[in-house]
């Protein structure tokens, strides 16, 4: 029986701020990634697509702040990153990049997660038709954050 | 080829209802945990669980946000009341669907969760919620308890307990 959830690749930071998956294969629907920073420091997980670092990317994010009962809200347009999961520390975050093979769509990428003092959940597109290959995350991520990717197969 | 994504247990609750949800002697050979619910409550409002972890109600910090379907709010708090199970005051014969998911379980280090939850209701009102969870304890996750804060979970209510390897 073809297996529909797969681990692809797992790191845990040492010593660098930005971590990159590549060669991501082909033959998934969908990515699901999964980040854990034990620690109190801070993750910022910024994420681009196939090293690209052009003014591409936009996204939402709700996030919710400890001691503040109101939530917020902000987007960032034409920025040069996919925003995933900011957070201060002791975070779990967990995200899809939705048909991340195709050639025919723009990608599109949501998650959500939390630490120490935010929760937050984001939608994030990338204007881009182009199948994702590889999968940069950074920077700021601190020592010990672990990072696996997870292939899901809609068939 | 080992499996990535593999049920642990799986829980019905029966005719007479239950007070918790409970899976103990979780194995150690995982990487994380996924728990997938569908959940109905007897009492009769929406109500939030009470998530233990090796039944432990100690040592829990909480983010949440959530919204009413007119409204969005957040809350936080040193406590693991999280989630939400709807109750009787829901359309009949629906059920609070959630998933919460654990990354690195067993290791020796302060146990983050992410809980989503949505509960369904042919109304203008029904919850999204989602819950960041802190327990401040090294100790490997051994076991996982819900119950509502009041009352008990109905029959036909669901859990699912999977692990998770990277490798």
């Amino acid at each position: 029986m073809a297996s529909t959830y797969k681990a692809i690749a797992t790191t845990t930071v040492s010593g660098t701020s930005t971590v990159t998956f590549s060669s991501i294969p082909q033959t998934y629907t969908d990515i699901h990634y999964v980040i854990y920073t034990p620690t109190a420091a801070g993750v910022n997980t910024n994420v681009n697509f196939n090293g690209d670092t052009g003014s591409n990317y936009s996204f939402t994010q709700t996030y919710a702040e400890a001691g503040y009962s109101t939530p917020a809200s902000f987007r960032g347009t034409n920025t040069t990153y996919a925003l995933s999961g900011v957070s201060d520390g002791n975070a779990a975050i967990h995200g899809h990049i939705l048909n991340y093979s195709n050639t025919t769509t723009y990608k599109t990428l949501i998650d959500r997660g939390g630490g120490g003092r935010y929760i937050n959940m984001d939608v994030c597109l990338w204007r881009s038709t182009s199948a994702i290959t590889s999968i940069t995350f950074g920077p700021s991520l601190s020592n010990g954050t672990v990072i696996t990717l997870y292939g899901i197969k809609a068939a | 080829m080992g499996t990535t994504f593999e049920l642990i247990s799986a829980i019905t609750v029966g005719s007479g209802g239950a007070s918790s949800i409970e899976f103990t002697s979780i194995p150690a050979t995982y990487t994380d945990l996924c728990v997938k619910l569908s959940v109905r409550q007897d009492a009769s409002v929406v109500r939030n669980m009470v998530l233990k972890l090796n039944s432990s109600s100690s040592n829990f910090s909480r983010k949440t946000l959530y919204g009413t379907g007119s409204a969005a709010s957040s809350t936080s708090g040193s406590d693991n009341v999280v989630s939400i199970a709807q109750g009787s005051d829901s359309t009949s014969n629906t059920f609070s669907s959630i998933e919460i998911y654990i990354p690195s379980y067993a290791s020796g280090d302060y146990k983050s969760l992410t809980i989503d939850s949505v509960s369904e209701n042919n109304s203008s009102t029904a919850y999204q919620v989602i819950d960041a969870l802190l327990w401040s304890n090294s100790a490997a996750i051994t076991a996982i308890a819900l119950n509502p804060d009041v009352n008990s979970f109905v029959q036909y209510s669901t859990a699912y307990l999977y692990g998770v390897k990277n490798v």
